[in-house]
């Protein structure tokens, strides 16, 4: 259970999220909507420690993280699929998919990720950057499954892919769900988290404006795609 | 030139290789810290000397020779390199590279001027050990088994560290951190830590070749100095980025500097700065750099 009260953080001088407050209970997949600017990848860098200048509470299963070092929280169990996917242009597949540390007992095998993604078996030698977008996309997902992490940060997974892929992602989601992990799925795609998430909250100028229970979400679509701009 | 004897020309070649091989050592270390850090370590030809110093030191004061020196005196000086990151070049790593420049540059000097006041300006005797003595005769020359030795554990070395880099998983851990530092962190890993461990690699690096070259070459306090000029015309001209590129270059250069000695000895102390400028004006990222 993450519970974000407050949440405050700074690019410098310019005040980006002003006081986000979200639930993000055990076991659920949560989504963030909102537009460009929003404040949404900088929730998600908020979370991991990445951003330098924060205030509020971030408590994750009672311990509040806000203060953290971005490895002490990947310690704790949270890993992140950044938004521009991060393959590390140096690495192989395999090495990318390898590179970080199992930080506890029970991520996914090597066999259950090739299952799940095929592709990055018969690609592992190839260059991370050979990849096409979509593969790219799943070898960062398969890449924080491996490592015992329970809570995924997803950041626009779906953007700029092809609807197949869009397709194959959502299965991936709801895979990941069933084995108990908890996601925090970030997108602009009202239609893509229908039907996937829980609880998803909007934000806008870095202020959640609205939270909508998944039950809910089908009614609610035409005014959410209005303030996503769609 | 064509009334240059041939053996004259290879007996330089080979004696350039040996030159070459502590070129390709200090480039590398070179080429790993800025990739890594950033940070354009001008301090690194004081990290050799400083190797070279500490094999002396070791020999002096606790009848160590030099086997021990080979394998203690990198290890000294790399504890000094741990702490030489962590309370100054740690502070460099969100500043301009000029800054990292200017700061190792005073690193250097003061290092050198601590050297000159503790030592003296003279160069300082170290013997080859009893075992590395003789010399093989390879029909055109005689070469001395010391310098055989070295371009043997040297060209070992460079190859060892390349291996590490580009086929064990703490390479791959290292080359991520190149890449895209803060993400290699958001997954877990300690890239403080990781930074520390690579500044002191690398000048451990120097300072094995600074012991290697302890019983060939002068040992004095600007040793360092004058090497750490030739090394960064090597490493413009092989280019930042590829540690292979780096040990070529640094090898193949030492051979062109003993052609050099040997057909034209007066050019043989800037035929490396032609070539570096020949390169700059043709391939400005230099030979194996990669796309900007």
């Amino acid at each position: 259970m993450l519970e974000i009260r407050d949440l405050n953080a700074w690019y410098g001088e310019s005040h980006v999220l002003h006081g986000v407050e979200m639930d993000v209970p055990e076991g659920k997949v949560v989504s963030l909507l909102g537009r460009n600017g929003a404040g949404k990848t900088t929730t998600m860098r908020t979370i991991m420690g990445l951003m330098a200048k924060t205030s509020g509470n971030l408590r994750y299963n009672g311990e509040e993280l806000l203060k953290l070092r971005p490895d002490q929280v990947a310690r704790r169990g949270i890993a992140i699929c950044p938004e521009d996917r991060g393959i590390f242009p140096s690495l192989s597949v395999i090495e990318n998919l390898m590179l970080p540390p199992i930080i506890a007992p029970g991520g996914m095998s090597l066999e259950h990720i090739y299952e799940l993604f095929p592709n990055l078996k018969e690609r592992r030698s190839s260059r991370g950057t050979q990849l096409s977008g979509g593969e790219q996309q799943m070898l960062a997902i398969a890449r924080i499954l491996r490592t015992g992490a329970k809570f995924l940060l997803l950041d626009e997974p779906t953007e700029g892919l092809a609807p197949v892929i869009v397709q194959q992602i959502a299965r991936t989601i709801r895979e990941i769900k069933e084995l108990g992990y908890t996601v925090l799925l970030v997108e602009q795609n009202s239609h893509f988290v229908e039907g996937i998430a829980d609880t998803h909250y909007l934000i806008e100028n870095g202020t959640i404006v609205d939270k909508i229970d998944g039950a809910d979400f089908a009614k609610e679509i035409a005014r959410v795609d209005k303030i996503l701009g769609l | 030139m064509f009334d240059i004897p041939l053996n004259l020309i290879l007996g330089q070649m080979v004696l350039g290789v040996v030159n070459g091989v502590f070129y390709a050592i200090l480039s590398l270390g070179l080429a790993i810290i800025f990739g890594l850090l950033g940070v354009i370590n001008f301090a690194h030809g004081v990290f050799f000397m400083l190797g070279a110093y500490c094999a002396y030191m070791l020999l002096n004061l606790l009848g160590l020779g030099y086997w021990e020196a080979l394998i203690l005196s990198p290890l000294i000086v790399g504890a000094l390199g741990i702490f030489v990151e962590i309370f100054l070049i740690r502070f460099l790593y969100k500043l301009d590279h000029l800054y990292g420049l200017l700061l190792t540059m005073g690193l250097a000097l003061l290092a050198e001027g601590l050297v000159r006041i503790l030592f003296g300006p003279q160069g300082i005797p170290y013997s080859i050990p009893e075992s590395l003595r003789g010399a093989y005769n390879l029909g055109f020359m005689f070469l001395p088994v010391y310098r055989a030795w070295v371009v043997v554990a040297g060209v070992i070395l460079c190859l060892a560290t390349w291996l590490i880099i580009e086929r064990t998983p703490l390479g791959a851990k290292l080359r991520a951190a190149t890449d895209n530092p803060q993400l290699v962190q958001a997954f877990g890993i300690n890239v403080p830590i990781m930074l520390t461990l690579t500044y002191a690699a690398g000048v451990a690096l120097a300072a094995f070749g600074g012991v290697m070259a302890a019983p060939i070459i002068s040992v004095d306090p600007s040793m360092g100095t004058t090497i750490v000029i030739v090394v960064f015309a090597v490493v413009v001209i092989g280019g930042m980025g590829s540690i292979l590129g780096s040990i070529v270059t640094g090898l193949g250069l030492g051979v062109l500097e003993g052609f050099t000695k040997a057909v034209f000895p007066e050019a043989a102390s800037t035929v490396i700065f032609v070539a570096m400028a020949i390169v700059l004006v043709a391939r400005p990222r230099g030979l194996f750099g990669k796309m900007a």
